[in-house]
């Protein structure tokens, strides 16, 4: 579904990403864990067109997206839905213009078909009735989980999250857990997430990649995570200061 | 001191010129492609053209009653007595082919510029425009086109509301209260005065406005670094945006022909 391949990119003199390989397969989970500033949300971005590679390939089913023009990009990435980490809410809309706001673009709908999907996206996140509201009145949590629902209301493909657990209490972030299974289970959506927090990353991986030091450094099911000898990743996942990794 | 090297300096201003350029030439691209953004460009016509009004008027007025009272003054002292109703034509004039144009320039640029280098900022800031990107919406048609567009219709729309309102202060200050000949003041203005002076000053206005929004837009997309960057990206905007209206109002003004009637 997904293929990243030897991506590479800088900021500056700043090298992020150093020959970065991923294949995520069509209906999957996965979840890719790292330090904060590890380059977790830059890959993300390179997903969606957002970002392009200083030099390798990103495929998504067959297409090569790295050098698409814009047009041409914009229906590749119609595919995905994207949860950013800060919700990225539009100020000037309700939580209604904001569900509805990719679904006038990307889905062919009736004014009344409208409003049911934004209400059943809504329910989905649990705000139910928080259609008039503006963003500056919802708390952190709220808006995350406004933009998760504006992110699944034109049924992607593909869902990328973005720190989906950062700002909300545990009980909303197991419930947040439980739907990422759910539109897994349900609609066959693949998912990549991009997270630090090992509870969700073991509750809806199917598989678990680590970042590091600009590369993939393991990939395995979260049994085989756990289990892992490398010592970089017992360090990470344990939360411990102390070990290999002393860049913190 | 910067510490930085000439070479630096004019690789760092061929790089903003760039960017500057990139930008303006996708916006000329998307400026006619489809899905429009017809509510965003309503929006934007009510906020450059509606709620400019106040600031226009009042920057009008208080501009032709100074320039007719500097008229006023030099006809007397110069001319002569009795001469001042003479000067109707050259106040309407360089009312409306220069000093409306760039007032209502300087103004829109610092209400209406900074604010969309403000707003685009904080958007760009705070992830919104790469929310823009993944939900289908081109950033450049949604964000800059339509401001370009309002810009470019809305600025000529002002100055020409600005003209009637210098004209007449100015008209006010003379002759209502100097008592000033209104016959001869109007008669001469009439006499003298094309409808290609008025026209010189609207084609400023529309260059000014597409500066105005690009400028804008530009430095809103390019703000980094927070609240302190898009503080930044507002002075800027309207730093750019002025002095890029008093430059291009000098080139135009030499460019177009002073009159189009013959000799």
């Amino acid at each position: 579904m997904i293929r990243i391949s030897d991506v590479q990119k800088s900021f500056g003199p700043k090298i992020v990403l150093r020959g970065v390989n991923l294949t995520v397969e069509k209906g999957e989970t996965m979840v890719v864990i790292g330090q904060s500033g590890s380059g977790k949300s830059v890959l993300l971005k390179h997903l969606i067109g957002l970002l392009k590679p200083d030099s390798g390939k990103i495929y998504v089913g067959d297409i090569e997206i790295t050098h698409l023009r814009d047009d041409e990009l914009m229906r590749v990435t119609r595919k995905f839905g994207l949860l950013f980490q800060g919700a990225a809410l539009f100020d000037s809309l309700t939580v209604a213009g904001n569900v509805r706001f990719g679904l006038e673009r990307y889905a062919r709908l009736s004014e009344e078909e409208m409003q049911e999907r934004v209400a059943e996206s809504l329910g989905l996140v649990g705000l139910s009735g928080a259609e008039c509201l503006m963003p500056f009145e919802l708390s952190g949590g709220m808006k995350k989980r406004v933009g998760l629902a504006r992110a699944i209301a034109y049924r992607p493909e593909i869902m990328l999250y973005d720190e989906p657990s950062t700002g909300i209490d545990p009980i909303r972030a197991d419930a947040i857990n439980e739907l990422i299974n759910k539109l897994k289970r349900d609609l066959g959506i693949t998912s990549v997430v991009i997270t630090h927090d090992m509870v969700s990353s073991y509750k809806i991986a199917d598989r678990i990649a680590m970042l590091y030091d600009g590369r993939i450094i393991e990939v395995g099911t979260p049994e085989e995570i756990r289990g892992s000898k490398n010592a970089f990743i017992q360090q990470f996942i344990h939360g411990l200061a102390d070990g290999p990794i002393k860049d913190w | 001191m910067t510490g930085l090297s000439p070479n630096a300096l004019l690789l760092g201003a061929l790089e903003q010129l760039g960017s500057f350029g990139l930008l303006f030439f996708r916006t000329m691209k998307n400026l006619f492609r489809k899905p429009r953004e017809h509510q965003t460009l309503l929006q934007e016509i009510e906020e450059i053209g509606v709620r400019s009004l106040p600031v226009v008027s009042l920057t009008a007025a208080f501009g032709g009653l100074v320039f007719g009272f500097q008229m006023y003054i030099g006809f007397h002292r110069y001319i002569g007595p009795g001469s001042e109703a003479y000067g109707g034509p050259i106040i309407t004039l360089s009312l409306a082919k220069e000093l409306i144009p760039i007032l209502v320039g300087l103004m829109i640029s610092g209400r209406v510029g900074s604010s969309m280098a403000a707003e685009i900022g904080t958007m760009k800031i705070t992830e919104q425009i790469d929310a823009l990107h993944s939900l289908g919406a081109n950033p450049i048609r949604y964000l800059v086109v339509p401001r370009t567009l309002a810009a470019f219709f809305m600025m000529p729309c002002l100055v020409l509301y600005g003209d009637v309102i210098g004209i007449l202060t100015a008209y006010f200050y003379n002759v209502i209260l100097m008592g000033v000949n209104g016959v001869i003041y109007v008669q001469n203005t009439l006499t003298y005065l094309e409808i290609w002076d008025i026209a010189t000053g609207l084609i400023k206005a529309c260059v000014f406005g597409v500066v105005i929004a690009t400028v804008g837009c530009w430095q809103g997309m390019e703000t980094e670094g927070g609240a302190e960057g898009v503080g930044r990206a507002t002075t800027r905007t309207v730093v750019i945006a002025s002095i890029s209206i008093l430059i291009l109002n000098f080139f135009i003004s030499k460019l177009l022909p002073a009159t189009l009637k013959g000799g």
